[in-house]
């Protein structure tokens, strides 16, 4: 195992010489502290021999034991003879003794390490820098070990954790200890272990317990019956700490789906209430909020890069205006027109959509482009070690709840929402008590489609903004506003949230797909119970 | 339905309802004749072209022929016909009964799929595979055929299925639908979320219906190659007998008392409640009706296109029926069929040449149809014969 120093290396090792004199000091230091066996061990022994000396240094973690390791890592530890040196930038030093040698002996053989070996001195430096100060160091260690640790580093892990703080570091140093306890023969450690595991909050303990109760060539993995129970409580221990996490999860993100559709269909809800107009090209006014909120973004990354992260707060008003204008366009130039026939209303949005798509697809391609999330909107809350609320579903969330109060207070506490909701109600008597109906209808149409614009403002966030944006909204839109009902604002609201949180977690349960056929099916039956929606309007408009 | 105070008055953009009639109505309302002797003229007419003429334009004429109808056009044109019945299926619900349906597709694509599944049987081992199972089968690695699968192999069950698959559906939706009152706008958006359910079921793998790719590849029907001009022009001839067969028997439907309540229920829907008539049997009768002619036209579309595939569930197709019907002019029965002609026609020239234009057209043909041609094209015509502006 030991071969002849390269004639290089030697040439190198004499051109440093001055420099190390300095430093031989504290190496000497240093090294002292270990007892010269186990450096013969480490230097001349078999690989077994070299092993167990990593593995006792790592156990006992005497000092200038890591430096040690790094130096035989480093490829610094050389032999003469039976001399072990430590040779640096061209001064040598005898590890046993701690004196400097001068002149370098001749000759002088490298110690080679095999992968094995290699693996082993990892761990054991690994098991060392446990200790270090720096966060980020024991972490890393901490890191190395979880896969490479056996059982002569327990001692050194042991020792860590009794003095370890950082949460994180800590569950990582359980786990390896667990891991490691596992392979050990004796029951009760074994037992011991299993328990510690089931504390744990890593998907990834499951897999450390699972072989426990495979079978093997008709054997159980683990031949003893009462750490096989033992295994098995602790899974199901973990199983329900991670369901725990995991509805946690669906919820969040059936609310994120939720405010998401409320977005979507809150618009629709106030066009459609106020004139019983679908309006088919509501996904496209969605469409060009998105849309807006990419030319925003392009024109602060062009002219203000200092300002970037805050291009959001320019994008809001500009989506909802450029929304609102077309809708109100719109309004003006073709719905007026066909008011009294919803179902050619119908058609005739559908084909503004159609228009709409194109239109993008002329002036800003067919591909999907790209919008960047603000910095301050990467990452997330790290909740459960399964469950991570990203930061953008949690701003759009706060986004829909603000918007349904802003609407809200339009609507109950402003002069054009009164308007609103007296042609809402009866459009005849408003139009009677001198309300301007036709401007409340542009106003209101502008309103909803702006509202349109936010949506898409915020669909821009989360998911790929292209022409086809809105196509793939339209039906769960209008699956809300048909579930919620018009006229009340909570309608909206409910239907939404229930839509997603019952979508999430039919989706966990059967797929994506089947989720959305039985949420489809599902309002088809509603319907027939309630034609009306959730929260219908009570009275003498109860038929048309 | 819902909050708006206003009559949905589907079809025709007429004045509100005038007051009751003061005569006391008549019991026995006089039949009219199916069609006017000039009507008569222009069917046969028609029936000779589209039987006679053009199948003998095909096959016998040279190709250098300047009257010879080329071989692309059969299909085409044997396609848009079928489009052509599935309009005249829309008309009968939207323009007489008031209805608007969004997932007209839903059932063609069901008749197309019914057929599909025939022709895929009919392939036999020939697939890429050389195996009975169809090739997307193989490849999602089945072993045998599902049991929705068993007995499609015999043609005359396949075509039990072509109708009685959308009927049933369209029955079973439309009795839950029609006996709750949705109607309008609601029930529109309903059929569209009924059409999307499907198109998301068929795009599955797991559903048995080849996914996303349908099924194609067709080798033959009842044994005949499939895409030699012979079997081609024999299709084509078939599926006009049928448009033709149909549009009798919708003129025979409007003309009858059952027409004449459809289009009241269209235009005053409680009026006809209070005279006596149950409006959902009428509904019914007539929605589950149109349902099995898109059914009957999806077969014929299927072995002329040679594949059927779950995008004809999209809503987008949906709604374009629609606009077939409008262009063409509801509440007429020949109207729609042109419409179909012109609406298809105009997009394979479009898409061929000016293909990024097309959703332009399209779009604003939407929008000037309903907005200025309400009766659409031959409410226009009409108008013009009348003298009128």
């Amino acid at each position: 195992m030991v071969a002849l120093v390269p004639g290089v290396r030697r040439a190198l090792a004499i051109i440093g010489v001055a420099v190390a004199a300095a430093s031989a000091h504290g190496v000497t230091h240093a090294a002292s502290a270990i007892p010269p066996g186990i450096v013969h061990d480490l230097a001349l022994g078999e690989n077994d021999d070299r092993i167990r000396a990593m593995g006792q240094l790592a156990a006992a973690g005497n000092e200038g034991a890591l430096e040690l390791l790094l130096a035989l890592q480093a490829g610094e530890v050389q032999t003469a003879g039976a001399v072990v040196l430590r040779v640096k930038e061209g001064s040598a030093i005898d590890l046993s003794t701690g004196k400097k040698i001068e002149p370098l002996p001749e000759p002088r053989d490298d110690v080679v390490l095999n992968n094995r070996v290699r693996r082993e001195l990892g761990s054991a430096i690994a098991a060392l820098k446990l200790t270090s100060p720096d966060r980020a160091t024991r972490l890393e260690a901490a890191q190395t070990l979880q896969s490479g640790a056996d059982e002569e580093m327990l001692p050194a892990i042991q020792r860590a954790l009794g003095r370890e703080q950082d949460p994180q570091i800590k569950a990582l140093l359980t786990l390896t200890q667990a891991t490691v306890q596992l392979g050990s023969p004796d029951k009760g450690t074994r037992i011991a272990a299993i328990r510690a595991l089931a504390e744990s909050r890593d998907p990834n303990t499951k897999t450390l317990l699972l072989p426990l109760l495979e079978k093997k060539g008709g054997e159980f993995a683990e031949p003893d019956s009462d750490v096989r129970a033992e295994a098995e409580l602790s899974l199901r221990a973990i199983d329900s700490r991670l369901s725990t996490g995991e509805m946690v999860g669906r919820i969040f993100s059936g609310i994120s789906l939720g405010s998401v559709l409320l977005l979507a269909a809150l618009g629709l809800a106030i066009t459609y209430g106020l004139m019983g107009v679908i309006n088919m090209a509501h996904g496209e006014l969605m469409m060009i909020g998105a849309y807006a909120t990419y030319v925003i973004q392009n024109l602060f990354r062009s002219h203000l890069p200092g300002a970037f992260d805050g291009y959001l707060v320019a994008a809001v008003p500009v989506a909802f205006a450029a929304s609102a204008l077309v809708g109100m366009a719109l309004e003006r130039s073709v719905i007026r027109f066909l008011y009294g026939r919803p179902l050619e209303t119908l058609l005739a949005t559908w084909g503004i959509s159609l228009i709409l798509i194109q239109t993008m697809r002329t002036l800003f391609g067919a591909q999907n482009v790209q919008v960047e999330n603000p910095a301050w909107m990467s990452g997330g809350i790290h909740l459960f070690s399964n469950l991570v609320l990203p930061w953008s579903r949690i701003v759009i969330i706060g986004f829909a709840a603000a918007v349904v109060a802003l609407i809200a207070g339009l609507l109950t506490r402003t002069r054009l929402g009164l308007f609103v909701r007296g042609v809402t109600q009866n459009r005849a008597m408003a139009s009677c008590l001198g309300v301007p109906t036709g401007r409340v209808d542009t106003y209101a149409f502008g309103l909803g489609s702006g509202i349109a614009g936010l949506a898409g403002c915020a669909l821009s966030q989360i998911g790929n903004v292209g022409p086809d944006l809105g196509q793939s909204y339209i039906v769960d839109s209008f699956m809300v506003v048909v579930l919620g009902g018009v006229g009340q604002l909570a309608g909206t609201v409910y239907a939404a949230m229930g839509l997603g949180i019952v979508n999430k977690f039919l989706e966990g349960w059967a797929g994506a797909v089947v989720a959305k056929i039985a949420i489809l099916v599902f309002i088809i039956v509603f319907i027939q119970k309630r034609p009306q929606g959730l929260f219908a309007l009570k009275g003498r408009m109860a038929d048309t | 339905m819902g909050a708006i105070e206003r009559p949905l008055m589907a079809a025709t953009s007429a004045p509100p309802p005038a007051p009751l009639p003061v005569a006391p109505p008549r019991l026995q309302a006089p039949r009219h004749p199916l069609f006017t002797t000039g009507g008569w003229i222009a069917f046969a007419a028609a029936a000779v072209v589209l039987l006679v003429l053009l199948p003998m334009a095909n096959l016998l004429l040279p190709t250098d022929h300047p009257l010879r109808v080329p071989d692309y056009l059969v299909p085409l044109l044997g396609k848009i016909m079928c489009y052509a019945i599935v309009a005249l299926a829309m008309d009968l619900i939207w323009g007489y009964a008031g209805i608007l349906s969004l997932g007209h597709g839903v059932f063609f694509a069901l008749g197309g799929y019914a057929m599909g599944m025939y022709l895929m049987r009919s392939i036999g081992r020939e697939g890429v595979y050389h195996s009975d199972l169809p090739d997307f089968m193989v490849f999602l690695d089945w072993k045998a055929y599902p049991w929705y699968w068993s007995f499609t192999d015999h043609f005359a069950y396949a075509m039990l299925l072509v109708v009685l698959v959308p009927g049933v559906l369209a029955f079973v939706f439309g009795f839950f639908a029609f006996r709750s009152r949705i109607k309008g706008v609601y029930f529109s958006i309903i059929t569209q979320a009924l059409t999307y359910a499907f198109m998301l079921l068929f795009f599955r793998n797991d559903t048995g219906f080849g996914g996303n790719n349908g099924f194609t590849d067709f080798k033959r029907i009842l044994g005949f190659p499939i895409a030699t001009p012979e079997t081609r022009l024999a299709l084509f001839a078939i599926t006009a007998a049928f448009l033709l067969l149909f549009l009798l028997l919708a003129r025979y439907l409007v003309t009858s008392r059952l027409g004449r309540v459809l289009t009241s229920i269209r235009d005053a829907e409680s009026r006809v409640m209070f005279c006596g008539y149950n409006p959902a049997h009428y509904k019914l009768f007539v929605w589950t009706l149109s349902a099995v002619l898109c059914g009957i036209a999806g077969a014929l579309y299927v072995p002329q296109v040679g594949i059927i595939n779950p995008g004809e569930m999209s809503p987008a197709n949906s709604i374009e029926i629609a606009i077939w019907a409008a262009v063409g002019g509801r509440g007429t029965l020949v109207g729609p069929i042109f419409g179909a002609f012109i609406v298809n026609g105009a997009k394979s020239w479009f898409t061929q040449a000016f293909p990024e234009y097309w959703l332009f057209v399209l779009g604003l043909l939407f929008i000037l149809v309903t907005l200025f041609l309400p009766q659409g094209a031959i409410g226009l015509l009409r108008r013009r014969a009348r003298g009128e502006r």
